[in-house]
């Protein structure tokens, strides 16, 4: 399974010394390109692996997960659209989707 | 995430242990369920271990009451069928359809070949060694379908030995009863004969093995899903 191998491959990167940080879809409404379950991890480097979308939130997913792996307490972050005009053309980022994001410790 | 915790999820994944992550997430205290234990930073109450049931029940992950996420680490699903026939012909891609793992037993090595059976892992040893094997789990359904006792019946006295949860077994109230005689006769008790579907499916008057193919996966989903049977005037 995905999910396995993104926990499977964070607690490798542990092992090699990097500080890790898991975002998890906790709930998703309307069109959303991942399934809730859906997980990525992301080290200190920006590596990532897994997905919690189609790439459309990914760089603001990292961006909160580097604070939190600094040692910010855990997050659920809430994305939405915010252009209407995109949701009736049909994008697959028309949905909202929360992600929960912690560290690894 | 302690990295304890997720040692032992990834632990209890390799096991193939029905698994649930629980994450307050606006806490972030996590607890894992293995099997029905808890451990972690708290210890769910009765409602959130109810709704931890449903959602391994459903294979489903997501938030219970805005605060859990339960997320699902279950074993996939696998049909184990004995029996290289002309039902698992058409029982073992439809099984595949539905998001099982199948495995077709038969050590009448002329049955059970890739060209019958094209992309199944067939294994050509004897049911009951086969399938301890196998490790039979609670995310297994065994279908006999031979119609040969010294094949069925040994499959059905290791899968009554475990926690499987689906037996079916084909054949007529007839051949049944007469098999529930032999088993019997094994020491098998009665809790776990009636463990056994027999005859095997849903009655949809299934003539022609794909539709019986259909009235066995039908009840094989009933089941899992606990769900309640549909009486006449209900819609599906």
């Amino acid at each position: 399974m995905i999910e396995a191998d993104v926990l499977a491959t964070a607690t490798n990167w542990q092992d090699q010394g990097h500080k890790v940080a898991l975002a998890t879809v906790v709930a998703t409404w309307g069109s959303s390109p991942r399934p809730v379950g859906s997980q990525l991890a992301v080290d200190e480097t920006g590596r990532m692996v897994g997905s919690v979308s189609g790439g459309c939130i990914e760089g603001a997913v990292v961006h909160e997960a580097r604070q939190i792996m600094e040692g910010a307490p855990p997050k659920l972050l809430t994305f939405g659209v915010t252009d209407e005009d995109a949701w009736s053309v049909g994008l697959a980022c028309g949905g909202t989707v929360k992600v929960f994001v912690e560290s690894l410790v | 995430m302690k990295r304890l915790l997720l040692d032992k999820l990834l632990e209890a994944r390799r096991g193939k242990l029905e698994t649930v992550l629980v994450t307050n997430i606006e806490s972030g205290q996590q607890c894992l369920v293995i099997d029905g234990k808890a451990d972690g930073d708290f210890k769910p109450d009765a409602e959130l271990f109810a709704a931890i049931r449903k959602a391994l029940r459903d294979d489903r992950s997501g938030l219970y009451e805005d605060r859990w996420f339960l997320q699902v680490f279950n074993p996939p699903l696998r049909l184990v069928l004995v029996g290289a026939v002309h039902i698992a012909q058409a029982l073992a891609p439809l099984a595949q359809m539905t998001g099982y793992d199948v495995v077709l037993i038969d050590p009448r090595k002329a049955w059970a070949t890739e060209e019958r059976f094209p992309g199944i892992r067939c294994v050509d040893s004897w049911p009951d060694e086969a399938m301890s094997d196998l490790a039979l789990d609670r995310r297994t359904a065994v279908v006999t379908l031979t119609h040969d006792p010294k094949l069925d019946d040994p499959a059905l006295l290791a899968a009554i030995k475990s926690p499987v949860f689906y037996i079916g077994a084909l054949g007529s109230t007839r051949t049944h009863a007469k098999r529930l005689t032999r088993l019997r006769a094994e020491g098998a008790s009665e809790e776990a004969l009636a463990r056994i579907q027999g005859p095997v499916g849903l009655s949809i008057g299934a003539k022609s093995p794909a539709e019986i193919a259909v009235s066995v996966m039908a009840q094989i989903t009933q089941v899992l899903r606990a769900a309640p049977p549909l009486t006449p005037g209900d819609t599906a």
